[in-house]
C-alpha cells in the first residue's frame, strides 16, 4: 500500500533513457547475460501455463506419467466440455455476484473518498486509519459472529450473502483509492463550484463524478478481480449448489473419487479466463489498482 | 442551526452509511468474536443457541497455545511466511533491477512476470498440486519428472507431504503468484528516483555497482518496507492455496486459518473465535506500527 498521489493509470514510469536501441550495436557480456536471465525467468513463470494447456487437451491415452510433460498425442476437447458442464452454472452465478458487488462498493468508496479528501474535521485522520485497518484484518477474526448475523437476518446463503460481504469488506480499499485520487485534483476546481453556489452534494455530482472515470475503472477492475477470485467468504457463506466458481472449481478438483487432472485443469483455465481477459485488455488500470493498495489476501 | 446543518449534513449523509457498516461489521464483530472466544461454546447445541454458554475467561487460549497441535500450526505459519517473504522479495527485486534500465520488450517481460497475480489461488492450486506431486522415480510426474528429464534427479522430493517442511512447498506457488507484484512495486521505486542522482554519481566517477549500492538501493527502503508488510500480512492469512493443494485435515500443511475452518466446521465456535483473535493480534502487531508510520509520513508531506 503506497499512499502515492501519482496518476493511477501510469504507476510505473517508462525507463528514462530515450533510445533502447542505442546499445544494440555494441554487444556486451553484461547485456547478453541480462537478457538470458530475463528469458530464463520468463520460461520458469510460464511452466504452470504450459502444463495447464497441454493437460487440458489430453485424453486418456496420455495418462502415463512418462508422458506428463509431452504434448498431447491426440488433442481433444473432451476435458473442456466436461469442465464447462460442471462449472457453467457457477460461472453464471459469479457474474451475477461480482457486477453488483463491484458497482455498489465503488460508488460508496467514491463518496467516502471525496468526503475524506475535502472535509477536514478533527479526527479525520483517525477515522481514515480506522477505515484502512478494516482491509488488513484477518476475516477469521469476524467469521463466527458474521455467520450468526447473516443467519439471524435471514439473508440467503450463496450469492446474496456474498454480494453484501464483498461490498462491506471492499469499502476500505475503494475508499483509499478514491481518496488518493481526489486529493490530487486541484482545489480551485472545487472552490469554483462552491462560489457558483453549489453545495457539497451538487459539487460531487456535477464536478467530481465526471472526472472520476479513470479511478472508477481502476476500482471496478480491482473489486471485480478480488470478488471473482475470492475463496474464503465462498467457503463460509455458500455451498457447491449456490456458490461462486472458485468453490465449484475446488470441488471439481478435490471432490471427485478418481482425480481427473485434464478436466480440473480445463476448469482452472475456464475459471481464470475472465480475470485474465481483464488483465490483458485493461492491464494498466489493473496495475493502477495494485499499486494503490493491493492488500487483500 | 440551519447553517450547521448545511455544513455538516451533506458530508455526513455521504459517508455515514459506510461508517456505520464498517463500525458494525469490522469493530462490532471483532468485539463479539473476542467475547465468544472467552466462552465455552464448543458444542453444536451451544453454537446453534439451543444450550446456553458460560464465560470461561482465557482458558480457550491457554488450551490452544499449550497444545502441540496448534503449536505445529504456528510453527508452520512462521516457516511459510519466511519462505514466502524471502522468495517474493528476492525475485521481485531481481526482476525489477533487471528491468530498471531500458530493455527491449520490457512490456512483455513485465506483463508475464505479473500475470499470475490476476489468477485465483484456487485455480493456480489445481496446477501446482500436479507440479508438486510427491511420486518419485518411475511413477513421478510434475516437477519431480521434470527434474529427471533435465538430469537433476537429486532434487526430487516429496514436497508438501513432508511433515516437517511440507508447508514450505506450498510457499512456492505463493512466490510464483506474488513475485511479479513485488517487482511492480520495486520498479515504480526505481523509476521514481530522479535521473540527476544517477548522473551526479557518474560524474563523481562511481562505477555502476557503486551507484546502485550507495545511491539507488538506499532510496528503495520505503518500497521494501511496503512490500514486506503487504506480502507478510497476506502470508499470515494463508488459506486458499492450502485448501486447494492439500486438504484441511492434512497435519503437515495446516496453519491457524485452516484450524479456524476445521474448528468452525465441528461447531467448536469458541475455539475458532480464539484462533481468529490470535491471528488478529499477529497481523495487528505487523500492521498498526506501519499504519501509524504512514499517517505520520503523510502529515509531514
Amino acid at each position: 500500500m503506497t499512499t502515492t498521489t501519482e496518476p493511477l493509470t501510469a504507476p510505473i514510469k517508462d525507463a528514462p533513457t530515450a533510445n533502447p536501441r542505442a546499445g544494440r550495436s555494441r554487444f556486451s557480456a553484461g547485456r547478453t547475460l541480462k537478457y538470458a536471465a530475463l528469458l530464463l525467468f520468463l520460461l520458469i513463470v510460464l511452466i504452470p501455463v504450459y502444463v495447464l494447456i497441454i493437460t487440458s487437451f489430453k485424453g486418456t491415452g496420455d495418462a502415463s506419467p512418462t508422458r506428463a510433460w509431452n504434448l498431447p498425442q491426440h488433442w481433444t476437447m473432451d476435458n473442456w466440455s466436461a469442465a464447462w458442464t460442471a462449472l457453467s452454472p457457477a460461472i453464471l452465478r459469479t457474474v451475477e455476484m461480482v457486477i453488483p458487488a463491484a458497482i455498489i462498493s465503488s460508488l460508496l468508496g467514491s463518496m467516502n473518498g471525496f468526503v475524506l479528501s475535502r472535509w477536514r474535521f478533527k479526527g479525520a485522520d483517525l477515522v481514515f486509519t480506522l477505515i484502512l485497518f478494516g482491509m488488513f484484518i484477518p476475516y477469521q477474526a469476524v467469521m463466527i459472529p458474521l455467520l450468526k448475523i447473516m443467519q439471524g437476518a435471514h439473508i440467503p446463503s450463496g450469492i446474496p450473502s456474498l454480494i453484501i460481504l464483498h461490498v462491506i469488506y471492499g469499502l476500505p480499499i475503494t475508499t483509499l483509492i478514491f481518496r488518493n485520487y481526489y486529493q490530487s485534483i486541484p482545489n480551485e476546481l472545487i472552490e469554483a463550484s462552491r462560489v457558483d453556489g453549489a453545495g457539497m452534494l451538487r459539487t460531487y455530482w456535477s464536478v467530481v463524478l465526471p472526472i472520476s472515470v479513470p479511478s472508477f475503472v481502476v476500482v471496478l477492475i480491482w473489486q471485480f478481480t478480488s470478488a471473482w477470485n475470492d475463496f474464503l467468504f465462498a467457503v463460509f457463506f455458500s455451498s457447491s449448489q449456490n456458490g461462486p466458481v472458485t468453490l465449484a472449481l475446488n470441488n471439481l478438483a478435490n471432490g471427485a473419487l478418481l482425480q481427473n487432472y485434464g478436466v480440473s485443469m480445463a476448469g482452472a483455465l475456464l475459471a481464470s479466463l475472465p480475470t485474465l481477459l481483464v488483465y490483458v485488455l485493461l492491464g494498466k488500470y489493473f496495475i493502477g489498482g495494485l499499486m494503490s493498495g493491493s492488500v487483500k489476501g | 442551526m440551519p447553517r450547521n446543518l448545511r455544513r455538516w449534513g451533506p458530508p455526513l449523509l455521504m459517508i455515514s452509511p459506510s461508517l456505520i457498516l464498517l463500525a458494525v461489521f469490522v469493530y462490532g464483530l471483532l468485539a463479539v468474536n473476542a467475547h465468544t472466544s472467552m466462552t465455552d461454546t464448543n458444542t453444536a447445541a451451544q453454537a446453534t443457541g439451543v444450550k446456553p454458554s458460560s464465560f470461561v475467561g482465557l482458558s480457550n487460549y491457554t488450551d490452544l497455545l499449550t497444545s502441540p497441535d496448534f503449536q505445529h500450526s504456528l510453527k508452520n505459519l512462521v516457516l511459510y511466511t519466511v519462505v514466502f517473504l524471502v522468495g517474493t522479495m528476492l525475485f521481485g527485486f531481481l526482476w525489477a533491477w533487471l528491468l530498471d534500465r531500458p530493455v527491449r520488450f520490457e512490456g512483455v517481460f513485465r506483463s508475464i512476470y505479473l500475470f499470475p497475480m490476476a489468477v485465483s489461488f484456487v485455480a493456480s492450486g489445481v496446477v501446482w498440486r500436479w507440479l508438486l506431486n510427491s511420486n518419485q522415480g518411475e511413477s513421478a510426474s510434475g516437477l519431480n519428472r521434470l527434474f529427471q528429464m533435465i538430469g537433476l534427479d537429486f532434487l526430487q522430493n516429496n514436497w508438501w507431504n513432508n511433515v516437517d517442511y511440507g508447508i514450505a512447498a506450498i510457499a512456492i506457488p505463493a512466490i510464483w503468484q506474488l513475485s511479479g507484484y513485488v517487482m511492480a512495486l520495486f520498479l515504480a521505486g526505481f523509476r521514481g528516483i530522479p535521473e540527476e542522482l544517477r548522473e551526479a554519481s557518474q560524474i563523481d566517477g562511481a562505477t555502476t555497482w557503486q551507484m546502485y549500492r550507495h545511491v539507488i538501493f538506499p532510496q528503495l527502503s520505503p518500497v521494501a518496507l511496503s512490500a514486506v508488510i503487504i506480502v507478510g500480512h497476506m502470508s499470515l492469512k494463508a488459506f486458499d492455496l492450502i485448501m486447494s493443494i492439500s486438504k484441511p485435515a492434512n497435519y503437515q500443511t495446516k496453519v491457524p486459518a485452516i484450524d479456524m475452518y476445521v474448528l468452525k466446521s465441528s461447531f467448536h465456535y469458541a475455539d475458532a473465535a480464539a484462533v481468529g483473535v490470535i491471528l488478529l493480534v499477529i497481523v495487528a502487531a505487523l500492521i498498526i506500527p506501519y499504519l501509524v508510520h504512514i499517517s505520520r509520513a503523510e502529515k509531514r508531506a
